[in-house]
């Protein structure tokens, strides 16, 4: 009889699947003969660190930030395009810089119409 | 888990003997507690000096490994143990006693150090809570100030022991398989004098002074 060459991905499979589920059902088995359901407010509560929780979870974070997280990006991309690009600068043809520098404006640009549009200004 | 009339009694020599030929016999109640005893994973949670000795213990030369006990974790959600290591501030104390709240069954607590047991020192002082036993159930006390990393091992090595003696059901069965312990231990208020209440009295009562005649 031949194996398939990939029954033992089946096998591992099995054994990913029934394993934890074997624990599961130990644990689910325990607690059901063995230990006493312990429930309380401060142990379902938010915040585990000791401090009292204010508040629900389910809170509406600010997305306003999200224009840094941008700008952080245009000077990041730049600096991981540039330094290659000035790594490998004597050797370029007129084409290449010409890209590169389209690659630029069009970074500053972003970089402008933040820096008009008054998102620079910390609030 | 069956009775002792309808089962022969086995011997620890007999045990021994046939653990000599590859066969193990055990018990649910000694598989659960050898389990239990040997995966105590503390709270990543020092309040002072005796965590310095605490750090030590866990680090490689005294190795808290060799018991099971290097998995500091930093949410009470997945510790069961929790070393009190250090002096327990009444500012400090509201908060100590909702981590041991928001810790899982089963859980166990060890007042580290002459602070977490008594107030230590700072007995006398007005900020310091004088045992955390006032509030808390505490399973083993070490003393000194602060104890060596030895110690603290010795204390695990005693809660061990502890946990080992323990029946799944009976009047030796642990707090967390009992359902009359409670889920919750009050969590006081920092009030303008002292706590508020300043004890759990369910927990610990004031030593009555017996006077001889």
């Amino acid at each position: 009889m031949t194996q398939h060459p990939y029954a033992f991905l089946a096998l591992f499979a099995l054994v990913a699947v029934a394993f934890p589920l074997i624990l599961l059902s130990v644990a689910q088995l325990w607690f059901k003969f063995f230990q006493p359901a312990k429930p309380s407010v401060i142990k379902g509560d938010v915040y585990e660190c000791g401090v009292a929780s204010t508040g629900d979870s389910w809170i509406q974070f600010k997305a306003h930030y999200y224009l840094y997280a941008i700008l952080f990006l245009i000077f990041d991309v730049e600096v991981l395009f540039l330094l290659p690009f000035a790594v490998a600068f004597s050797g370029l043809p007129t084409g290449a810089l010409l890209a590169m520098l389209v690659f630029i404006l069009l970074l500053a640009e972003g970089l402008v119409w933040a820096w008009h549009r008054g998102h620079l200004e910390w609030k | 888990m069956s009775d002792a009339a309808s089962t022969p009694e086995i011997s620890q020599a007999e045990r021994d003997e046939l653990r000599r030929h590859g066969i193990l016999l055990t018990s649910l109640q000694e598989l659960y507690t050898w389990g239990c005893s040997h995966s105590v994973w503390p709270l990543n949670f020092g309040l002072a000096c005796c965590a310095i000795e605490m750090i030590a213990a866990s680090m490689a030369k005294f190795d808290i490994a060799r018991f099971g006990s290097e998995v500091f974790r930093p949410s009470p959600r997945q510790a069961d143990l929790l070393i009190v290591s250090g002096t327990v501030t009444k500012k400090m104390a509201p908060q100590v006693i909702r981590l041991w709240n928001q810790m899982p069954e089963p859980k166990y607590c060890i007042a580290m150090g002459a602070c977490a047991i008594s107030g230590g020192p700072f007995k006398q002082g007005y900020n310091v809570l004088k045992g955390i036993d006032r509030f808390i159930p505490v399973d083993i006390y070490i003393p000194g100030c602060p104890p060596r990393p030895e110690a603290l091992l010795h204390g695990l090595v005693e809660l061990q022991k502890k946990i080992k003696g323990f029946t799944i059901a009976g009047p030796l069965a642990p707090r967390h398989l009992r359902s009359d312990d409670p889920c919750e231990y009050p969590v006081p208020e920092f009030g303008a004098h002292d706590l508020e209440p300043p004890a759990n009295p369910a927990v610990w009562q004031a030593p009555s002074i017996v006077r001889k005649e």
